[in-house]
């Protein structure tokens, strides 16, 4: 049943500890499309990126990979977590990280081999990490583990990426290195992104789409189609002002907050 | 001063040819070398903690075969295996949850422990059986145990080096490791049994409440020393068969010295040249990398999952 | 059992309880079940050295558990905490391990200094515990106020000047201090197991402070008391008895604290 669509989530529910976190998601991402997963903290996207990994059991609907439901042992979706929670003595040097890329999954041992070193050394000049490959990985700062954690998740080939906040802790400068290799990179391996953000402008210039996510529903389309202050209001359920300004989106809470709630047929656009 | 010389001082008579040292040399170094394996894992998925338990609740596991009059490894194993399915069943929620709950456990065990060993001794005359429990016996190890001493070394061995990725993966984040279909919950159980296996081994050589040195120091300095997996791993493995040896040789030798001619014991020994691989590690500086680039990098959080 | 000689033991495992409860609450507080099991077996060397080699016990069992202090501390800054706290426990044990094989009589010295002997408390070392365990109780108050800061809000500490790594180490010579005098009488290998287990189930039942401190000395009473007088008649060691009502406390605590859940969202589900 193929569609074209490399992944399709039809009417995503997830309910948990009694709060209903996502409702009623439906969006598709075709292969080497560049999505950005926008929204506020607390919104549902890191839940909605696990439900996608199936690290997320729904209480509603159903996650299509190839118009497939999800098997339990996925090999075309990478993923790039947040942050990772490690010590600076584990024992992983940035090259073993990336080769664990290739078969950290499988059981046994494998012998080192030349053809092996050097798809791990491509990779990591392709993401710019080849100056710290012999450095623990535990030492390096959070935009430099972010590289490594790309390098390792492209290694095997994907045909979409995941990130969940990659974003999130890094200065201006190293913001703005890792999306052009990401982009870069997406392009010249055919490689679909999913990316998660709180603040879109940063990715502007590489996003072909953007699903927005808020209270917990989302809003599917391009930028001019979904950041307007009606969708938005809608979504949020609150007013919602969205300001352009040095070709920078803000979205801010506006005056008057009645509380509005929408129906899902009010937020669906085009897309 | 000839070398023959110096081999003589620092061999005492008879060292080579003696059987019990033989036995404590093999069994020794195959235990050291399990044993420092499974501590480089332990030690990187923060369980070290864990490893000690299991430790000292094999002491109570000691004593009960003591009681029964059976050999004690079959004690340390059975109470350390059982210990670490209990852990497991517990489960590895929130870790200071857990960290007290393995702590009560434990002291239940060393309560169980206590009265095993005083109804031992009242019912039996071996006075030197709560020493050898609690710190070791190598010099006595009965050789119909040896077979099964060097199997489930192996055993515990080759579990960690077939899970030695999976277990990499996981401590690098749990998350890919389950995404990428790493039953994750499994490794760990069977990586908690091969610790428990280890530890119940380190326990008939130096002792169940000092097993721990054996699991985790060598770990921790071959992880100053080296930087990837496979160096670590053996580098640690040498280590801990150094100070096994050398715990040996001067343990040995310890019988001529003061203060009661009946040797000094090798757990001291053992431990103590551990404790010094470690200190002496610190001499090597590291070779310190550029600052981060990243100025505004807060949140460089680095804590065990 | 109320006669002369008992009681010393008495007062000593009273003021062994209280100890042991108020320490424990920071113990639980903090996390530090590990190093509050790592400490006493300082006192073990210390003890098993001073009384094989002459001189002073206290003096022998309070440098013993404060050097165990200070090596967890100090190995701390620049290891794991539990590899600093595993490798300063197994080098305190095994210098105990020498002492005790040095000495004639090591069988019993061993398993006492470890497992507690109560009934031989002599009226010297009586004075020692219950001075010792007024000074601690009386440094903690004095760090009552940074040291409960430290322990359950340590960045917002930090930010106002108190320096976690100086209340850590303050907290384990507390420990420290207090721990070594009783260990004589309740052993080694059990001290933690009063710490931990009264002060866990305590915190089960309340969530305030002083309350939860409060009982958790009223639980280790009862655990020392009631254990006094089944070992007295039954001549099975208190370390037994200190262990199973540890775990028997704090099972309880547990499951009086799961049925107040439940009566809890029933209540709610109702209203």
């Amino acid at each position: 049943m193929s569609t074209g669509e490399l992944l399709r989530l039809d009417g995503i529910g997830v309910r948990l500890g009694g709060r209903e976190i996502l409702k009623d998601v439906s969006f598709a991402i075709r292969p080497g499309e560049f999505t950005g997963l926008i929204g506020p903290n607390g919104a549902g996207k890191t839940t909605l990126l696990r439900v996608i990994l199936g690290l997320q059991p729904v209480t509603a609907g159903q996650v299509l990979i190839d118009g497939e439901p999800r098997a339990a042992r996925d090999s075309s979706i990478g993923y790039v977590p947040q942050k990772l929670a490690i010590e600076p003595d584990v024992p992983l040097r940035v090259r073993d990280v990336v080769s664990l890329g290739l078969d950290g999954h499988k059981l046994g041992i494998r012998l080192p081999s030349r053809a092996r070193r050097e798809l791990v050394g491509d990779m990591l000049t392709a993401v710019g990490a080849q100056r710290y490959a012999d450095a623990r990985v535990g030492e390096l700062s959070g935009g430099e583990q972010q590289r490594v954690m790309i390098a390792h998740a492209l290694i095997s080939r994907p045909r979409l990426l995941l990130l969940d906040e990659p974003l999130a802790n890094l200065d201006i400068s190293s913001e703005q290195g890792i999306v052009s290799v990401l982009a870069r990179l997406a392009r010249a391996e055919g490689v679909a992104v999913l990316l998660s953000a709180h603040d879109m402008n940063p990715l502007m210039p590489v996003m072909d789409r953007i699903v927005y996510v808020a209270a917990g529903r989302v809003a599917v389309g391009s930028t001019d189609e979904v950041v307007q202050p009606q969708v938005l209001t809608r979504l949020y359920g609150h007013h919602v002002d969205v300001i352009r300004v040095h070709g920078r989106i803000l979205v801010v809470a506006a005056e008057g907050v009645d509380d509005l709630t929408a129906d899902a047929e009010d937020l669906s656009v085009a897309g | 001063m000839s070398v023959g010389h110096l081999f003589r001082y620092v061999f005492e008579p008879g060292f080579f040819g003696s059987g019990p040292v033989h036995v404590a040399l093999a069994v020794g170094a195959v235990i050291a070398v399990t044993s420092a394996v499974v501590g480089v894992f332990t030690v990187t998925r923060g369980q070290s903690f864990a490893g000690h338990s299991l430790a000292d609740i094999s002491t109570t596991g000691g004593s009960a075969a003591f009681l029964l009059g059976v050999n004690q490894f079959w004690g340390f194993l059975a109470f350390g295996a059982g210990a670490a399915a209990f852990m497991e069943m517990i489960g590895v929620q929130r870790r200071r949850g857990r960290d007290v709950a393995t702590g009560v456990v434990l002291g239940a065990a060393l309560g169980l422990a206590a009265l095993f060993l005083y109804l031992g001794t009242q019912t039996s005359s071996t006075t030197g059986a709560s020493f050898s429990i609690l710190f070791g016996s190598i010099f006595v190890i009965t050789s119909s145990t040896v077979p099964a001493l060097i199997a489930s070394a192996l055993l515990a061995l080759a579990t960690v080096i077939v899970l030695a990725r999976m277990l990499l993966l996981s401590s690098l984040s749990p998350d890919i490791a389950a995404a990428r279909g790493v039953p994750v919950r499994t490794v760990g159980a069977a990586f908690l049994a091969a610790l428990a296996v280890s530890v119940a081994l380190s326990a008939v050589i130096i002792g169940a409440v000092l097993s721990t040195a054996l699991l985790v120091g060598p770990a921790a300095t071959a992880l100053r020393l080296a930087k990837g997996p496979v160096r670590a791993t053996i580098t640690a493995a040498c280590i801990g068969v150094a100070s096994v040896w050398l715990g040996i040789v001067l343990a040995y030798d310890s019988f001529y010295w003061p203060p009661a001619g009946r040797g000094w014991p090798v757990s001291f020994f053992v431990v103590m040249l551990i404790l010094a691989g470690y200190l002496l590690s610190y001499l090597r500086r590291r070779d310190s990398r550029e600052p981060a680039r990243e100025s505004l990098d807060a949140e460089q959080v680095c804590s065990p999952v | 059992m109320f006669t002369g000689l008992m009681l010393n033991t008495w007062i000593a495992a009273t003021a062994v309880a209280v100890i042991a409860g108020v320490t424990g609450f920071f113990a639980v507080l903090r996390g530090s079940t590990f190093a509050a099991h790592a400490i006493p077996n300082g006192a073990f060397a210390g003890a098993a050295g001073a009384s094989l080699l002459g001189f002073n016990a206290f003096a022998g069992l309070a440098v013993f558990s404060v050097a165990g202090a200070l090596g967890i501390a100090g190995l701390s800054r620049r290891a794991r905490n539990d590899v600093a706290t595993a490798l300063t426990l197994v080098t305190m044990l095994a210098i105990g391990a020498l002492f005790v094989s040095w000495s004639t009589e090591y069988a019993q010295e061993a398993y006492s200094l470890l497992f507690g002997e109560v009934f031989g408390v002599s009226s010297d070392e009586v004075l020692p515990i219950v001075v010792l365990g007024a000074v601690s109780i009386a440094a903690i108050i004095v760090m009552f106020r940074p040291l409960m800061l430290s322990s359950a809000l340590p960045e917002v500490a930090e930010a106002r000047g108190v320096s976690a790594r100086r209340m850590e180490l303050a907290f384990l010579l507390v420990m420290a201090l207090a721990t070594s005098m009783t260990v004589p009488v309740v052993g080694a290998l059990l001290m933690f197991s009063l710490m931990i287990g009264p002060a866990a189930a305590a915190r089960s039942l309340t969530a305030r402070p002083l309350l939860a401190m409060a009982l958790g000395v009223a639980i280790a009473l009862v655990t020392v008391w009631t254990g006094i007088v089944v070992s007295y008649e039954s001549n099975w060691p208190l370390g037994f008895f200190v262990g199973i009502g540890g775990a028997f406390f704090f099972l309880a605590g547990r499951a009086y604290a799961a049925g107040r859940r439940r009566m809890t969202v029933r209540a709610a589900a109702v209203a």
